[in-house]
């Protein structure tokens, strides 16, 4: 077992009023799933993605990974396991502006103190496995945004992380965008890669092969089903 | 080292922005250094005027000039020539103490036209013996200083200052030609080489020399408003101003006179110049405290616009030590690189103002302003990189 949630809660307090944004989470997940996490706005899904990648510390419960106690970790350890075990990708690509595609990957290496020529050796692998290394050189501006998601996941994998956190990967996309990206994170699951993934569309979600539904801060559905396909684009 | 890099690079992506907030550093360092260097050159020059007449020179003037204040007062020096009580009967008594004194060269001075055809000029006119060309190390470049036969028989010849021969007879040699000062023809004996200084006020290279006694036919007055005594020896200075001090108490009172020697004319003048030193240079430095609040104020603009770069770098691992950092090491790379620019401006300003002004850049100024500078940086530098320091991942990566 990779991840695992016990009895997890996370409360926020917005204007005075106290919101449950978690209630008593538990969930396990293990090497080599990839699970879709689906619910309405204010289910409690971008919170469970929060907690569970270790931004957010829950306010009770538990979490190991990799059978570690991790929800006592203060904020350097916290960075240090997201450095080490933890893939990002974002909505919103998250990239730096006018710094190109390869400086971009490096960034988790540079803070797990890789040297120069590593940190050059293992972007350009990353960006070749997501079929970019003509794109090496570019800015995101010079980018397109299918193109720039697709940086963004090679600098999610560049550390070689046991688990990627993916929060609406195609939400910024045209749907061609989104098929490649699908593909694309198909892929990297038939690797043998963990892929925890937010989305609120079912297309998306079909690509995984566990479906889980958040409501309330409460998990209200958890089902295997059969992995789809993205369409060949 | 790659926190070093991180943060060179985000220096570099904002090249202007980068440059701006260093302009405020660029000019308060600048400036500081810049005027310190004039302060310390004018008093290196003044110092090495004074060494130019030598250590044994004494200098009475009239009045009470060290009464109050304990410092040369312009206004009582102004008040003390106008009612000055030297004439040539001191004169006479200081040559008598021939154990003491050296040589006794007094003067007097006056504001007045001098022409050469139709050329005019105002000029200042300065009445003298002969010794003063040893005693104010005056060295005629052209013919030669009046002689002491001339003074005595009061006749109308005249010493000209470079500056002046040039203004009146261009590339003439006017030695042996005559020019008019008031109504007066006089003739010209030489012409005194280039002594250069006056810092845009006068310079003796304008001035004309006559004799004393003529000067004093000229303008019918018997007064002397400086006495230029060079004393026996060097050693014994204090003594021989007590002896010259006691011989002008027979024909004067107390405070009609002031024997002064050059330690302690330079003594005052460099007080003031330091003082006019340290004033420039505080006032230049809020320059530079100013340009300590521009980086703080552009590292906070910073730190906002960057807010989703800093909510990442820590979703990817940066811990916040690292972040500070790296917000650190960038205000303290603006405020050196601003404060090594600075220092070069103010190098080139100097070499510039030496046409002018005998400015001289200092080693100290330099290391201060460059001290002040970095530290300021890291001061105003702090601010920001807490806050971005501070910055939860979550709320950053969610920043518009």
């Amino acid at each position: 077992m990779l991840l695992s949630l016990q009895n997890v809660s996370k409360l926020y307090t917005l204007g005075g009023v106290e919101i449950r944004a978690l209630d008593g989470i538990s969930i396990q997940i293990d090497r080599g799933e990839f699970v879709a996490i689906m619910g309405p706005s204010g289910s409690g899904k971008s919170t469970f993605l929060q907690v569970a990648s270790t931004l957010a510390v829950p306010t009770s419960g538990s979490i190991t990974l990799n059978e570690r106690e991790v929800s006592a970790y203060n904020e350097v350890e916290r960075a240090r396991l997201r450095n080490k075990y933890i893939g990002f990708i974002f909505q919103q690509f998250n990239l730096l502006a006018r710094t190109t595609a390869q400086a971009n990957v490096e960034l988790p290496l540079i803070y797990a103190k890789v040297s120069a020529s590593e940190r050059a050796r293992r972007a350009k692998e990353m960006l070749e496995l997501v079929g970019l290394s003509d794109r090496v050189r570019n800015t995101p501006a010079q980018l397109s945004g299918g193109q720039q998601q697709r940086v963004a996941i090679a600098r999610a994998l560049v550390n070689n992380p046991e688990l990627v956190f993916a929060d609406e990967p195609t939400g910024n996309l045209d749907s061609k965008s989104g098929e490649d990206i699908k593909n694309l994170l198909t892929k990297l699951n038939k690797q043998g890669r963990t892929i925890i993934m937010v989305t609120h569309e079912l297309d998306v979600a079909e690509i995984a092969g566990r479906l889980i539904f958040f409501r309330d801060g409460k998990i209200i559905s958890d089902k295997k089903q059969k992995k789809k396909q993205g369409k060949k684009v | 080292m790659n926190v070093l890099l991180v943060a060179l690079r985000a220096i570099f992506i904002n090249k202007l922005r980068s440059f701006l907030t260093m302009l405020g550093v660029i000019i308060g360092v600048a400036s500081v250094v810049l005027l310190t260097s004039i302060g310390n050159g004018l008093s290196a020059f003044v110092t090495e005027q004074f060494n130019e007449l030598g250590a044994n020179t004494v200098i009475i003037f009239p009045g009470d000039v060290f009464g109050e204040g304990g410092g040369i007062s312009s206004e009582s020096t102004a008040t003390s020539i106008a009612n000055s009580k030297l004439t040539q009967r001191e004169v006479t008594q200081l040559k008598r103490l021939r154990e003491h004194v050296a040589e006794v060269a007094p003067f007097n001075l006056q504001s007045d036209v001098i022409a050469h055809g139709s050329t005019k000029k105002r000029t200042t006119l300065l009445g003298t013996t002969a010794n003063y060309e040893t005693a104010f190390n005056t060295k005629p470049e052209k013919g030669r200083f009046f002689l002491d036969s001339e003074d005595a028989d009061a006749e109308r010849v005249i010493v000209l200052g470079y500056e002046l021969a040039k203004e009146l007879f261009g590339n003439i040699d006017p030695v042996g030609k005559r020019v008019t000062v008031g109504d007066q023809s006089f003739r010209v004996t030489g012409v005194v080489e280039k002594k250069g200084g006056g810092f845009g006020g006068p310079s003796f290279d304008t001035y004309a020399y006559i004799p004393l006694k003529t000067f004093f036919r000229a303008y019918d007055t018997s007064k002397i408003i400086r006495i230029v005594v060079k004393t026996k020896t060097i050693e014994n200075l204090t003594e021989h101003m007590a002896a010259i001090s006691s011989e002008l108490e027979k024909s004067l009172e107390e405070d009609e006179f002031s024997v002064v020697d050059q330690s302690e004319i330079l003594g005052s003048i460099n007080q003031i110049l330091s003082v006019l030193t340290i004033a420039l240079g505080g006032i230049a430095s809020i320059s530079l405290v100013v340009g300590g609040i521009g980086i703080m104020n552009i590292m906070l603009v910073s730190v906002t616009e960057r807010t989703r770069e800093i909510g990442l770098r820590k979703a990817l691992g940066a811990t916040p030590n690292l972040i500070l950092l790296q917000f650190l090491i960038e205000a303290a790379i603006l405020s050196f690189f601003g404060g090594l620019i600075g220092v070069a401006i103010a190098f080139g300003g100097t070499l510039a103002l030496q046409a002018f002004l005998p400015a001289k850049v200092t080693i100290d100024a330099v290391l201060l302003a460059f001290g002040v500078s970095s530290l300021v940086g890291l001061v105003f530098g702090a601010a920001p990189a807490r806050r971005a320091a501070k910055l939860s991942p979550i709320e950053a990566l969610r920043y518009e």
